[in-house]
């Protein structure tokens, strides 16, 4: 049996200035799963994101990644099987060329040549963004630059990938288009949203990190449909969206 | 980089020397220019001979030679100090058109204008010739400190994004009936200078964080790696070389 993609046990954190962002979190992520991670501003998700992958650390708890837990040692490693995508993708895209951008990742870890532009070639073929290779990102529009993050990510082919706020500021044909690349990948995916419906549309299993715990843990549909548990926990749907009709729907 | 933008400085071509590697031209022109200045400032025929030097350069790229003297404009501000200079030096004087000027004032200002001139054409033709990312490139290939490579390739990545930033502060002020119209709203444009800086700030320590996420430790990998052949070396050294047999032959002369 392969370990799980992502395992945290017992994960607390307090910020230097004392404020406790996490209480304790569980979650364990199977290979392949495609997890939503709901919760109200300030619930602690961008915390819990950047213990993923090591820029944060030292409370209680432990993060597993794939086996590896996360540790100053490994923190190459682990940085190279977390893919974080940010929300904002002029905070990803630093370099001046996409190539470059995507290049990146796997050319810090060490990867040079002809192996380097085929893994290029390849994230880039699998976001249909192959050729604006050469293009400067700030060029690009808004949707394209997203993708491109992704890319930058996948180059690393790492083993979970996490983005954080991905159909944010998207319009909708841009929206849909990132869904289907999303479906189109082969690996695990830990969705930050506030978008219940893209929660719902992509993946089957959802979390809530409501005050830094793991507050609800089920299938998307489920937690959606549970009027009770989403008020608790400030998480409203859409004017007029039904979470049933869409689970018959996806079906 | 192929479909890269371009910047304003540059000028689309394709000839011997836009294709020739970026290092090799940084390396020609500082070595030219080093020529230039060491040449003696009375031997007037040389720099005669480095303007027709360049003007075949700027012929052989392509780039005609009002687009390189319109951006000489560039050198005016530097130009009135040289010109300054025959009226406030010391020595013996001399009498042009009834106004009594120093010599060696007009020595020194003939010497300013003429390398600062040759210089900045220079320039002028490497920048109408290379992409900007190209010179970083180059500059990189050349060994110069990886920090500073670094912080001039986030200033090209970022331009645009914190002017545009500024644009809709702009916007945002003038939205609510703003207008800077004397010394009175000065406060404001410092406030907005100051959130821009704060906000710019913040996009630092989000792309550093990025950068990290993606394993960045303090130095950034190598993606393109090309070297130079002697045949690139050797194009290159065609005007550095043509300068300094004219530099020595002034020496010689003198």
């Amino acid at each position: 049996m392969t370990a799980p993609s992502l395992e945290v046990s017992g994960l607390a954190y307090a910020y230097p200035d004392g404020h406790q962002a996490l209480f304790g979190v569980d979650l364990t992520i199977a290979r392949g799963e495609r997890v939503a991670l709901l919760g109200p501003n300030g619930a602690g998700k961008t915390t819990l994101v950047l213990h993923l992958n090591g820029i944060l650390g030292g409370g209680a708890g432990s993060v597993t990644v794939a086996g590896l837990p996360v540790e100053k040692r490994n923190v190459a490693e682990i940085r190279r099987r977390v893919g974080i995508v940010f929300q904002d993708p002029d905070d990803q895209l630093f370099m001046p060329t996409v190539r470059e951008d995507v290049a990146f990742g796997p050319a810090t870890a060490g990867l040079r040549g002809a192996e380097l532009t085929a893994r290029v070639e390849a994230a880039l073929e699998r976001v249909g963004m192959a050729e604006f290779a050469d293009r400067p990102p700030h060029h690009l529009s808004f949707g394209q630059r997203r993708r491109v993050a992704v890319a930058t990510v996948l180059a690393m082919e790492p083993e979970i990938l996490v983005l954080d706020e991905p159909s944010s500021n998207l319009d909708p044909a841009s929206r849909r288009e990132l869904a289907d690349i999303l479906r189109s990948l082969d690996v695990t995916v830990l969705m930050v949203t506030h978008d219940l419906p893209y929660a719902m549309e992509l993946c089957p299993r959802s979390l809530i990190l409501s005050d830094g715990i793991i507050a609800a843990d089920g299938p998307t549909g489920d937690i959606l449909a549970d009027e009770d548990l989403m008020h608790r926990h400030r998480l409203e749907l859409p004017f007029g969206y039904d979470p049933r009709a869409a689970a018959s729907a996806r079906r | 980089m192929g479909a890269g933008h371009g910047h304003r400085l540059y000028r689309h071509a394709h000839s011997r020397v836009h294709t020739l590697l970026a290092h090799c031209k940084l390396a020609a022109v500082f070595g030219f220019v080093l020529v230039v200045v060491a040449t003696p400032r009375e031997a007037m025929w040389a720099f005669a001979l480095y303007a027709g030097l360049l003007a075949g350069v700027a012929a052989y790229a392509r780039v005609p030679v009002t687009f390189v003297l319109r951006r000489l404009v560039f050198e005016v501000p530097f130009v009135a100090f040289a010109l300054l200079l025959p009226f406030v030096a010391e020595g013996p004087y001399t009498h042009v058109l009834g106004v009594s000027l120093s010599e060696s004032g007009l020595w020194g200002a003939w010497n300013i204008l003429a390398k600062g001139t040759l210089g900045v054409a220079a320039s002028v033709l490497l920048a109408a010739t290379t992409e900007l990312r190209e010179v970083l490139l180059g500059l990189q290939r050349l060994r110069m400190p990886s920090l500073l490579v670094q912080i001039a390739s986030f200033m090209i990545r970022y331009g645009d994004v914190i002017t545009d930033e500024m644009r809709r502060m702009r916007i945002a002020r003038e939205s609510r009936g703003f207008r800077a119209r004397g010394v009175r709203h000065w406060g404001v444009l410092g406030k907005s200078a100051g959130a821009l800086f704060i906000r710019s700030y913040e996009r630092g320590e989000r792309v550093h964080l990025a950068m990290v996420s993606r394993g960045y430790t303090g130095s950034m990998p190598v993606i393109d790696e090309v070297t130079a052949t002697a045949v690139d070396w050797r194009r290159a050294a065609a005007l550095p070389g043509a300068a300094l047999v004219v530099c020595l032959t002034g020496w010689i002369l003198l």
